[in-house]
């Protein structure tokens, strides 16, 4: 993964230490809380309902064992113990003192992490694929152009007061898993006829109050453009995205406003005023950043691994784990493994102190030292050999991440919720708790197949209710906690938004309300389709059907 | 207040003249673009400068073709939080060549002021009086900059390859 030269390590250190000076004025009176909030804001420094909540930065999720050490190291210090994955890839404290700021910052810049632009109206850490540079499928690999946008986004000069947070996503294969159309640019690397590399660009996706998905404007942007063309893009979005409601502020929006198509015509004038500048990125950069991202020394192996058969024979958990949890990697004798921390009746994406440490311990074991964030809030092990899966997965085990239930109803994605956050009008964790409990019963899950649960504890859509093919929203009706139901929604290649069945219910009537529309789906299924698939087919009625006439 | 310079506190030379005002016989003046576009020769005509400032959402291009009759514009930021005229800035120094003097002006804060160095502003209308330390601790905080802008900084990847 990319490490830091000289000028990097100055850059976090010396924007510690200035916030460093900037929390002492604060904590000295020389500044209001006012002046103060937009200088923590940009440090990735929220303060919630009962502390501060510090996000920091994983750039496109990717992690290496010391930075996971250190990150448990102020979960046990600065924190109660445990942090929470996000959306973004990062990692969150949800109970800091200010007054351990400075010392924090320097923590982290020791190991070459920060929170610059974890929030504000500015370009968020950019996120990929978390197989990148492993998974089977991949036509390029999406972390050398994240690097080279996120050093482009790093304290941008002309974009760092937006109309509202901007959020990049790069994905490398065909198969979606970064959600770029949910974003305000996706990038997609695909290859053109004469086998170069290139961009399709889409903008104006988002979800939040009002949802988009994002519009095609180029279909290939060749890659050494790809700074040039983003700068059009928010140059453009600069000037004219609205500033008069911060609801609609966001760039889908104005795409929105002026059609894809005039949007398109806009940036592509201004790009044709600077794509022969600086920003034009020499072949060397792109080698010399890609040189970060080689491949770890893989051994020569047999795909096949003989131990690994006999293991999942005499071991059903296992096998379920291996099935569920195991993707296929383009290296014979490999396996990409992703690690659930959505276990059954816990929050999603917390991770304890001991679990961040024993966790780095595996990767240094078996993975080459390097691990990912999801943005399903989850951690993935790249590259395992699968002579080493049966002791990872007992060792997983030991550490309470081995549940088996990648891709399945329990694996959720959820907000912080009423239980954390000011905006909120419903709790989420509770209910993703409940949840998971409901659905519990491995070979219940593992039955009802591949289906993506995302909840958020109110209509900004952290939690991004809108494309998960179930999609529950948390809403405040004269003061009680009230649950939407939405279905049809996709974070993938074929995305899509979801729609309200109809009307709410209280926290366990959603319960119910899921079940019956997972048992709607069993009873209409055809042979091999998914719960997308079926709902694309069939439609909202037969689910409305069911989960509104079931006596109360 | 405060009028910062090249880092240091300076007399404002410019009156400013709003429209009904009759225009002084000499003496630099700033006017907002609706004078400018109103009276726009009898402003050339004079013989001392006209500087020209820009609410925020006036985009540059309505003074383009004019630029070469006019010696300062100053672009306004109504909040720190609104960043159009950052976009503005290297509009008017690197697609339209403007030499002259580029004031920031409204909610100018401390914090921004790398940025807007960065953009191409070279004056500053401050709130505080210690405008000129603020400036010399502001320009202390960072040295390695990512973005080409047309200040000719040299950014981290041009260093690298040096």
């Amino acid at each position: 993964m990319y490490q830091y030269d000289e000028f990097d390590a100055d850059f976090v250190e010396q924007r510690a230490v200035q916030f460093g000076r900037q929390v002492e004025d604060r904590l000295a009176g020389k500044i209001t809380e006012e002046q103060f909030r937009p200088l923590r804001l940009m440090n990735g420094l929220y303060l919630q309902l009962h502390a501060y909540m510090l996000r920091i930065n994983v750039p496109y999720g990717c992690l290496n064992s010391t930075q996971m050490r250190k990150l448990a190291h102020i979960a046990r210090v600065f924190d109660k113990g445990y942090g929470h994955l996000t959306t973004r890839q990062n990692m969150q404290f949800n109970w800091i003192k200010l007054s351990d700021m400075p010392a924090i910052l320097l923590e982290l810049a020791s190991v070459e992490m920060h929170g610059i632009q974890s929030s504000g109206n500015c370009i968020r850490n950019i996120t990929a694929d978390e197989y990148a540079g492993a998974s089977a499928d991949e036509i390029e690999d999406p972390r050398v152009y994240c690097e080279i946008l996120r050093q482009w986004s790093s304290l941008h000069p002309e974009f760092s007061f937006l109309p509202r947070k901007f959020k990049i996503a790069v994905s490398g294969s065909d198969r979606d898993r970064a959600a770029i159309k949910a974003h305000d640019i996706g990038l997609r690397l695909h290859k053109n006829e004469a086998g170069e590399a290139g961009f399709e660009v889409f903008v104006g996706g988002g979800l939040g109050r009002t949802p988009f998905i994002g519009q095609s404007i180029r279909a290939f942007l060749p890659t050494q453009h790809v700074l040039s063309y983003c700068e059009a893009i928010l140059r453009v979005y600069n000037q004219l995205g609205r500033r008069d409601n911060k609801y609609k502020a966001r760039i889908k929006i104005l795409v929105h406003e002026m059609g894809g198509e005039a949007f398109g015509e806009k940036v592509e004038k201004e790009w044709a005023e600077i794509r022969e500048t600086a920003l034009e990125l020499p072949e060397s950069e792109t080698a010399r950043v890609g040189g970060f991202f080689a491949p770890p020394p893989h051994e020569k192996l047999d795909d096949d691994d003989s131990d690994l058969a006999g293991h999942m024979a005499g071991d059903p958990d296992f096998a379920t784990w291996v099935e569920q949890q195991t993707a296929r990697h383009r290296e014979p004798g490999y396996a990409i493994v992703n690690v659930s921390c959505s276990p059954v009746g816990k929050p999603p994406g917390d991770i304890s102190a001991a679990q961040m440490d024993g966790f780095a311990d595996l990767a240094d074991a078996y993975n080459f030292g390097e691990m990912r964030v999801t943005h399903n809030q989850n951690l993935v092990l790249t590259d395992v050999r699968k002579k080493d899966l049966f002791a990872l997965w007992q060792k997983l085990v030991t550490l309470g991440l081995a549940t088996a239930n990648h891709g399945l109803i329990s694996d959720t994605i959820c907000c912080p919720g009423l239980d954390y956050c000011a905006l909120a009008n419903a709790r989420s964790i509770p209910l993703a708790e409940k949840l998971s409990e409901r659905f519990a019963d491995q070979n219940k899950q593992k039955d009802i197949g591949e289906v993506y649960l995302n909840m958020s504890g109110c209509i900004n859509a952290c939690g991004h209710h809108h494309i998960g093919n179930i999609g529950i929203v948390g809403v405040d009706k004269k003061n009680s906690e009230l649950y939407q139901l939405m279905l049809g929604g996709s974070a993938e290649e074929d995305a899509s938004l979801g729609k309200i069945l109809g009307r709410g219910f209280d926290e366990d009537g959603i319960v119910d309300a899921v079940e019956l529309v997972i048992d709607t789906y069993i009873e209409l299924r055809e042979a091999g389709e998914k719960f997308i698939d079926t709902y694309r087919r069939v439609g909202p009625d037969p689910f409305k059907e069911k989960v509104y006439s079931a006596p109360a | 207040m405060p009028l910062l310079k090249n880092g240091n506190i300076i007399e404002d030379p410019y009156t400013r003249v709003t429209e009904g005002e009759e225009l002084p016989g000499e003496g630099p003046i700033l006017v907002d673009l609706a004078l400018w576009q109103a009276q726009r020769d009898a402003l050339v005509a004079r013989s001392s400068e006209v500087g020209v400032q820009l609410a925020a959402g006036e985009s540059p291009a309505a003074i383009a073709p004019d630029l070469e009759h006019i010696a300062l514009v100053a672009l306004e930021f109504p909040a720190f939080t609104d960043g159009r005229a950052y976009s503005y800035a290297r509009l008017l120094r690197e697609r339209h060549r403007f030499e002259g003097e580029l004031r920031a002006v409204g909610d100018v804060l401390i914090e921004q002021l790398h940025f807007m160095d960065r953009v191409g502003f070279d004056s500053f209308d401050m709130k505080s009086d210690e405008a000129a330390e603020e400036w010399k601790t502001a320009q202390a905080d960072m040295s390695v900059w990512y973005q080409p802008t047309g200040d000719e900084r040299p950014t981290a990847t041009r260093l690298r390859r040096s």
